[in-house]
C-alpha cells in the first residue's frame, strides 16, 4: 500500500478531524446505504427511530451499480451498516465480494420463498417489480394499432420506430428487458436484438431519458409510444397525476416471459459496528410497516404477503403472471458477457 | 487638391459637426485646432474613409470619395498612441502599406527588394536607422511614433493626416519629433492636416490653421493672420493671443473697462457688454498721436516670472505682458498696448 | 527558518521567495489533500502494467480514444463556427437585450444535463413547440411545411449540437475579451495602409487574437474531450468516450484495471492540454492592450444584416430552449382520459404550489425552499473556500516564476480527471467521512478553483507595482496598501470569480463523486429526484425546479456581466 509523505498527512489528519468534529452526533447511529432511488415515509422512519432509540442515516450512493462498487471498495471499512437495493441482476457480484453478513430475519416467515435467492441469507429479499414494456394507449388506439403481444410483434414492421429501450450496461431496466429477451430466446437473444435494431428500436443511457424525453405518453412527450419500464409506472402516472386521472395514459404489457422480475435485497454489511441494530433495521424493512408503506414510495411491491397494497396500484398496476425464467445463478455466469456481446449487436 | 463641402456629421444623435467646408492645397499643411471633443479627429476619419458625412461631400481633385473604401485612398493617418501592429516588428509594419500597396494592384507583386529599400530609407528619414527587427513593443514612446509616421510615409500617400501625433509624449521629445515632421513635410511635399489641441504644435507646423468650434470652422487663416487678428474672444483664448477683458460701450467709439476707458469703435449700441482684446504694443508710440485703439494702461504689478529670454509680468486683472527687465512685485508701471473689438 | 514573510526592511518585495512558497501551501495542501491523495489511492489499488498487455483492454481503449478525439474534434469545429461571429457580435456591436442574450449564452454551462435534454426536447421534440408551430401553420393556412420540417437529428449530430451550446460561451467570453481589448486604431491604421476587409482579417486582426483563439479552442476541446453527461444522455450505446468508457468499466462492468488505464490516459490528455492552455493564455495577456474599444451600433447594412441575423440565430438556439422550460413548468398538457379528445393545454401553476407539498409524508422529501437554501449554502462556502484558496495561488500566478509555470497546469487537472474514479477515490481515501456535507463545497471547490484562479490572476498581474511601492512610501502599512490599491482594483474580478464559483455549485459539477445524504438536499438533486419516478406531477415539479435553478444561474451571470472587471481574462 502506499504512504503519504507525514508532511501532508498531518495537515490532512487535522482537517479530517475537523470534518468529524462537524458531524451531527446522535445517541447511536445506524447507517443505512441506499440507491439513489430509495425513498420512505418520515413517520415510518421516526417510529423506528424512537423505537430502537437510534439515529439512522441515509447514504444515497448512486444507482443500484455505483453503490454496489463503492461497497465493495470500502468492504474493509465500511460506509454504512446496512445496504439497501442489490437487485437480483447484481446480486451475484455482492456476494461473490463478500460484503454481506449472514442474518436469517425471523421476518423472512411472511416472504414466499422463491423470493429468497440466497440460500445463506447474506441477502433478504425486499420488494420487487415486473420490468416490462410501457406503452401509450391513446397512440394504439388513435392509430388503430394493436398492441404488441410477443417479442416477435416488436420486430414487425407496424411497430418499426416505435420502442426505445435502456443500454443494459448503464441501466438497470435496461439490464432487466435484456435477460428476460435471453430467457427467451436463449442464445438467439443477439439475433432478435439485430432485428430490432433493424426495426428502429432506439437506445438510451437511462430510465430518467428513456421514459421523460423519448416515451410520448410521459410528460416529456417523447417520438416513441413504447418504453422499457416498470409494471407499476402506470399506478405512478395516476398517483402524480396534474389533474386526477381515472385511467392511466400507459399500460404495460404483460403477456407471458416479456417482463423481467427484479427483486431487491437488503444485507449487513461485514465490520459494521451495529450489528444488533442492523438486524432490527432488517427486520424492519420485513415489516408490515415498512412494506406497506413502500409500494407508493418506491412504486414496487411488497415481498411481505400480509402487506396490504393501496388502492392505486391494485387499480392501474400490473403484475406478470409468468416473468421471464431465468436464474440468478445463470445472470451472475454471463451478464457481463451479455451486455458486451449486446453492446457489439448494437453498436 | 482635397476639398470638404458642407460636411455634416451628428454623433449618438447629437450634431457635432453641423457645416464644415475647406480645402488643402497641394503641399500645404493645415491645422485642424479644436477642443477635445469638438469633432476634429471625426474630420480625420471622415476624410480617411473610416467614418461617413451625413451630409455633404469630400473631395480630391474634384473627385468625390464617397465610394472610395479607405485602403484604395492612398492616404497616411498617424495616430496619438500610434496604432503600431503589436504583432509585427518595425520592419514589417513600415512594410505593411507597401506590401498592401502590391496586393492591391493585382498582377504586379511589390518586389522584395524595393520594399527592403523602401523601408530603409524610411528609417534613415525617421531618424531609426538599424531598428528593422526590433519588436515595436520594446520601443519608447517617442520611438514609436517615429516608426508610426515611418509607416504611414512608406507608401508615398497622396495626403497625411496627424492625429494629435505628440500627446503622449513629453515635452523635449515633442519640440524634437514636431521640427523633424515638419522637415519631412517640407521635403516630401506631401499635404497634411495636423489635428492638435496645442497653439504651439499648430503655429509652429501649420501653414494654415482652421479653428474648429461648435461644429463649424470659425476662423481661417495664417499664424500670422490669426495671431494679428483673432477675430473672437474664443479664438484669442484657444491660441493665447494677448489678453481678453471685459468692457461696456458707454458711448459711441467709447468703451469703458477695468483698465481705463478706450476709445473703441466696435459698432455695438451703449450700454452693451463686449470683449475687447489687449495686446502689448512692441513700440511705444508717440505720445499724442495714437492710432485706432492705441492706449497706455496702468499697471500694478503682482507677479513676476522669468521665461528665458524674457519677463513675464502678471498684473492687476490677470492681465499679462512681457518685459526685458524685472519690475518688482507692487511697481505700478505703465503699458503701451493695443486694444481690438472682439465678436 | 521563519516562513513569515518579513515585513520590515527599506525595499519589501511583495512576492519574496519565502512568502512566495507560503502563497502556494493553501492551494497546494487542497489539492493534494481532495484530488491527488484520493486519486492515488484508487490508480494505486486499480493500475496495472498488465492490463497494457490485454488486447481486449486495447481495443476498447484505442476505439474510445479515437471516438473522444474524433466528436471533440468536430463539436470544437463546431462550437467555433457559432462561437467566433458571436464573440465579434457581443464585443463590436450594441443592440437591443445584448447584455440578456449575452448571459444567456453562458447559461447552458451550468444546467444539469438532464434538464438541458428536456428543454431540447419541448423545442425541438416530436410534440415540442416547433412541431405544434409546423402543424399548426400546415392545418390552419395550408402551409407548405409538412411534419416532416422536424428534424430527426442522429444522436451524434445531437451530442454535437450539444457541445456546442454548452460551449459557445467559453468561446464568446474569451475571444470576445480579446476582440474587445483590440485597439480599433489597429483596424484603421491597416485599412488607410491599404487592407482591405480580407487582409485586414488574416494579416492583423487573425494574428492578434491567435493566442486567445488558441486557447478558447484548448479548453473547448478539453471539456468536449471529457463529456460525460452529454454523451450518456444524448449518445446511448453508440458512442462512448473515455469518460463513458470508464464509467461503464468501473461501475457496470466491473473492469476496475481497464477504468484505471483509461483514466490515466485521460488525465495524460488533459495535462497537456493544460500545458499547452496555460502557455497560450499567459501570451493573451501580454499581446493585446488592456484596454476596452467601445461597442458600437450597427450601421451599414450589412452590419445589420449581420447582427438581426446572428442575433435570431442565438436567441433561436440559446433563448427558445432555456425559455421553454419556464413554459413547460407552467403549462398542463394532460387531462382525463374519459373527457379528452386531444391533448389540452392551459396554463397552471400547481407544480410551484405542488413543490410546497410533502404527499407521501416522504423521508426524501425535498422543501423547494430547503433546497434552494442548501443550494445557496453549498454555493456560498465553495465561494468562501475558492477565493480563500484562490487568491494566494492567483498572487503567485500574476508574476510568475518557474516554479509557477511548472505548477500552473496542474490546477487544471481536476477539470480533466474522472469524476467516476474520484468518487471511488474519495471513498478509498476518506472512508465513512465522505457522508460528511462539508465534502459537497470541497468537491465543488475542485471544479470551481481553475476558474476562480484564472479569473484573479489577470487583474491582479495588472496591479502595477508602481502604485504599491507609492502607497507603502506614503506610509502605507501592507493592509493599507492592499485595501487602498488592491482590493478596489480586485473588487469586481473578485465579484467576477466568486459568481464563477456560485454557479459551479449551483450547477453541482462533480456531484457525481459525492454520497448524498437527505438532510442536504440541492436543487439539482431535486430536480433528479423528481425525474426518477413516472408522472405528470413529477415532470412539472422538475421543470419547476429547473426554472428556479436557471434564474439564480442566469441572475448570477447577469450579475457577472454587469460587474466584469475590465481586465479579467475570465479562463
Amino acid at each position: 500500500m502506499t504512504k503519504l509523505p507525514t508532511a501532508f498527512r498531518l495537515p490532512l489528519l487535522a482537517f479530517c478531524l475537523l470534518l468529524t468534529a462537524c458531524a451531527p452526533k446522535g445517541p447511536t447511529t445506524l447507517t443505512v446505504m441506499t440507491h439513489d432511488s430509495f425513498a420512505i415515509t418520515e413517520d415510518v422512519v421516526i417510529a423506528f427511530e424512537t423505537a430502537n432509540n437510534v439515529d439512522v442515516v441515509f447514504l444515497q450512493s448512486g444507482d443500484a451499480g455505483t453503490m454496489l462498487n463503492k461497497a465493495i471498495l470500502a468492504k474493509d471499512a465500511p460506509l454504512a451498516d446496512v445496504m439497501f437495493g442489490v437487485d437480483n441482476t447484481f446480486l451475484s457480484r455482492a456476494l461473490e465480494a463478500d460484503i454481506f453478513d449472514a442474518y436469517q430475519s425471523p421476518a423472512l416467515s411472511d416472504v414466499p420463498t422463491e423470493f429468497v435467492l440466497d440460500s445463506s441469507f447474506r441477502a433478504l429479499p425486499v420488494d420487487y417489480g415486473d420490468v416490462c414494456i410501457n406503452y401509450d394507449t391513446k397512440y394504439f388506439e388513435e392509430n388503430n394499432v394493436a398492441v404488441p403481444a410477443s417479442f416477435e410483434d416488436l420486430a414487425k414492421p407496424e411497430y418499426k420506430n416505435l420502442l426505445v429501450v435502456e443500454n443494459p450496461a448503464t441501466s438497470s431496466p435496461g439490464l432487466a428487458f435484456m435477460l428476460a429477451t435471453r430467457a427467451y430466446f436463449g442464445d438467439g437473444f443477439l439475433d432478435y436484438w439485430q432485428s430490432l435494431k433493424d426495426n428502429g428500436v432506439v437506445v438510451v443511457d437511462g430510465w430518467e431519458t428513456a421514459y421523460y424525453n423519448n416515451f410520448s405518453a410521459s410528460s416529456g412527450q417523447g417520438p416513441q409510444p413504447m418504453v422499457v419500464s416498470y409494471a407499476s409506472s402506470p399506478a405512478a402516472e395516476v398517483f402524480f397525476a396534474a389533474e386526477p386521472l381515472t385511467e392511466s395514459p400507459t399500460a404495460s404489457i404483460v403477456a407471458p416471459g416479456m417482463c423481467f422480475r427484479q427483486i431487491e435485497f437488503v444485507g449487513i454489511l461485514k465490520n459494521g459496528e451495529n450489528r444488533d441494530l442492523a438486524e432490527k433495521f432488517v427486520d424492519f424493512m420485513l415489516s408490515k410497516q415498512f412494506q406497506e408503506d413502500m409500494p407508493l414510495n418506491m412504486f414496487v411491491y411488497p415481498v411481505n404477503l400480509s402487506a396490504q397494497l393501496p388502492e392505486v396500484f391494485t387499480l392501474h398496476a400490473q403484475v406478470a403472471s409468468q416473468p421471464a425464467a431465468i436464474t440468478y445463478e445463470d445472470i451472475a455466469a454471463n451478464r457481463d458477457s451479455w451486455i458486451e456481446a449486446w453492446n457489439e449487436v448494437m453498436k | 487638391m482635397l476639398e470638404l463641402r458642407n460636411v455634416v456629421k451628428s454623433y449618438e444623435g447629437k450634431p457635432l459637426l453641423t457645416d464644415i467646408s475647406f480645402t488643402v492645397a497641394e503641399g500645404e499643411t493645415i491645422c485642424l485646432l479644436g477642443a477635445s471633443g469638438s469633432g476634429k479627429s471625426t474630420i480625420l476619419r471622415m476624410i480617411a474613409g473610416l467614418d461617413f458625412p451625413d451630409r455633404g461631400a469630400i473631395l480630391l481633385n474634384n473627385l468625390d470619395l464617397a465610394g472610395t473604401p479607405p485602403h484604395l485612398r492612398d492616404f497616411g493617418l498617424v495616430f496619438q498612441d500610434y496604432g503600431l501592429f503589436p504583432h509585427l516588428n518595425v520592419f514589417d509594419n513600415i512594410a505593411f502599406g507597401l506590401k498592401m500597396k502590391g496586393f492591391k494592384h493585382e498582377g504586379h507583386e511589390v518586389h522584395k527588394g524595393e520594399i527592403k529599400k523602401r523601408v530603409h530609407e524610411m528609417l534613415e528619414l525617421v531618424n531609426l536607422t538599424g531598428f528593422d527587427s526590433r519588436q515595436v513593443t520594446d520601443l519608447s514612446g517617442g520611438e514609436q511614433q517615429r516608426v508610426a509616421l515611418a509607416r504611414a510615409l512608406a507608401p508615398s500617400p497622396r495626403l497625411l493626416m496627424f492625429d494629435e501625433p505628440l500627446g503622449a509624449l513629453d515635452r523635449s521629445l515633442k519640440e524634437d519629433l514636431l521640427n523633424e515632421i515638419r522637415g519631412i513635410l517640407h521635403q516630401t511635399k506631401i499635404p497634411a492636416i495636423y489635428v492638435t489641441h496645442d497653439q504651439e504644435e499648430a503655429f509652429t507646423i501649420a501653414d494654415r490653421i482652421l479653428v474648429l468650434h461648435e461644429g463649424t470652422i470659425i476662423r481661417d487663416g495664417t499664424p500670422s493672420e490669426i495671431w494679428k487678428d483673432p477675430q473672437s474672444a474664443f479664438v484669442a483664448k484657444l491660441l493665447g493671443i494677448g489678453n481678453v477683458i471685459e468692457g461696456e460701450v458707454v458711448e459711441m467709439q467709447n468703451v469703458k473697462t477695468e483698465f481705463g476707458v478706450f476709445a473703441l469703435d466696435c459698432n455695438k449700441h451703449v450700454g452693451e457688454k463686449i470683449q475687447l482684446l489687449v495686446q502689448q504694443s512692441s513700440s511705444p508710440s508717440r505720445r499724442g498721436a495714437r492710432g485706432e485703439g492705441e492706449a497706455q494702461i496702468q499697471l500694478t504689478v503682482e507677479d513676476v516670472l522669468f521665461k528665458r529670454d524674457q519677463f513675464q509680468i502678471k498684473g492687476r486683472g490677470g492681465l499679462v505682458i512681457h518685459m526685458q527687465e524685472a519690475p518688482r512685485i507692487g511697481d505700478v508701471i505703465t503699458v503701451q498696448v493695443q486694444v481690438k473689438c472682439l465678436s | 527558518m521563519s516562513f513569515l514573510p518579513t515585513l520590515a526592511g527599506k525595499t519589501r518585495s511583495f512576492l519574496s521567495a519565502n512568502s512566495r512558497i507560503l502563497l502556494w501551501v493553501p492551494t497546494l495542501l487542497f489539492l493534494f489533500s481532495f484530488f491527488f491523495f484520493p486519486l492515488f489511492k484508487i490508480l494505486a489499488l486499480t493500475f496495472n502494467l498488465e492490463t497494457f498487455t490485454d488486447l481486449n483492454n486495447l481495443r476498447i481503449t484505442f476505439h474510445s480514444l479515437r471516438f473522444t478525439f474524433y466528436q471533440a474534434t468536430l463539436s470544437t469545429l463546431l462550437t467555433f463556427a457559432l462561437g467566433l461571429p458571436a464573440a465579434l457580435l457581443f464585443s463590436k456591436f450594441n443592440f437591443r437585450g445584448k447584455t440578456l442574450l449575452r448571459a444567456l449564452t453562458a447559461v447552458p454551462f451550468m444546467l444539469p444535463t438532464v434538464v438541458v435534454a428536456a428543454a431540447f426536447n419541448s423545442l425541438f421534440g416530436q410534440r415540442g413547440f416547433f412541431f405544434l408551430l409546423s402543424s399548426f401553420l400546415s392545418t390552419t393556412f395550408h402551409f407548405p411545411l409538412s411534419t416532416n420540417f422536424v428534424l430527426h437529428p442522429s444522436p451524434f449530430i445531437l451530442i454535437l449540437i450539444a457541445h456546442t451550446f454548452y460551449n459557445t460561451s467559453i468561446v464568446i467570453r474569451i475571444v470576445g475579451n480579446a476582440i474587445s481589448r483590440l485597439d480599433p486604431k489597429l483596424e484603421a491604421s491597416a485599412r488607410v495602409l491599404g487592407a482591405d476587409t480580407f487582409h485586414v482579417w488574416k494579416d492583423v486582426i487573425l494574428p492578434i487574437l491567435r493566442p486567445s483563439l488558441l486557447a478558447a479552442a484548448l479548453l473547448v476541446f478539453m471539456f468536449d474531450f471529457t463529456s460525460f453527461g452529454v454523451i450518456l444522455l444524448l449518445g446511448g450505446s453508440q458512442f462512448a468516450t473515455l469518460e463513458v468508457e470508464i464509467y461503464i468499466r468501473a461501475l457496470q462492468l466491473p473492469n476496475l484495471n481497464l477504468a484505471a488505464l483509461l483514466s490515466v490516459i485521460q488525465l495524460i490528455f488533459t495535462l497537456i492540454f493544460s500545458i499547452l492552455y496555460s502557455r497560450t493564455i499567459n501570451q493573451v495577456s501580454t499581446q493585446t492592450a488592456p484596454r476596452f474599444s467601445p461597442t458600437r451600433p450597427a450601421k451599414t447594412l450589412t452590419e445589420r444584416i449581420f447582427v438581426f441575423a446572428l442575433s435570431l440565430l442565438l436567441v433561436t438556439f440559446f433563448f427558445l430552449p432555456l425559455i421553454s422550460l419556464p413554459i413547460r413548468s407552467l403549462t398542463r398538457l394532460e387531462a382525463d382520459r374519459g373527457q379528452r379528445a386531444e391533448v389540452q393545454y392551459g396554463f397552471t401553476t400547481d407544480y410551484y404550489e405542488e413543490l410546497f407539498i410533502n404527499r407521501r409524508g416522504s423521508l426524501f422529501y425535498v422543501p423547494p425552499v430547503q433546497a434552494a437554501l442548501n443550494s445557496l449554502g453549498f454555493a456560498g462556502i465553495t465561494v468562501i473556500l475558492s477565493l480563500a484558496l484562490g487568491y494566494p495561488a492567483a498572487y503567485a500566478l500574476a508574476k510568475p516564476t518557474r516554479l509557477e509555470k511548472f505548477l500552473d497546469p496542474f490546477l487544471m487537472l481536476p477539470l480533466g480527471a474522472s469524476a467516476v474514479m474520484m468518487g471511488l477515490g474519495f471513498i478509498l481515501a476518506f472512508g465513512r467521512l465522505i457522508a460528511s456535507p462539508f465534502f459537497i463545497p470541497i468537491a465543488h471547490t475542485l471544479i470551481a478553483l481553475p476558474f476562480v484562479i484564472r479569473t484573479l490572476q489577470p487583474a491582479l498581474a495588472s496591479i502595477p507595482e508602481r502604485l504599491r511601492q507609492a502607497a507603502s512610501t506614503l506610509g502605507a502599512s501592507p493592509l493599507r496598501v492592499w485595501q487602498t490599491v488592491d482590493f478596489p482594483i480586485l473588487s469586481r474580478a473578485t465579484l467576477s470569480a466568486a459568481t464563477f464559483a456560485f454557479t459551479v455549485s449551483l450547477g453541482e459539477f462533480g456531484a457525481t463523486l459525492l454520497i448524498t445524504r437527505p438532510e442536504y438536499p440541492t436543487i439539482p438533486i431535486a430536480i433528479s429526484r423528481f425525474l426518477s419516478q413516472p408522472g405528470g406531477l413529477n415532470y412539472g415539479q422538475a421543470m419547476a425546479m429547473a426554472t428556479v435553478l436557471m434564474l439564480l444561474t442566469t441572475l448570477s451571470i447577469l450579475l457577472i456581466e454587469k460587474l466584469r472587471f475590465n481586465n479579467a481574462g475570465e479562463l
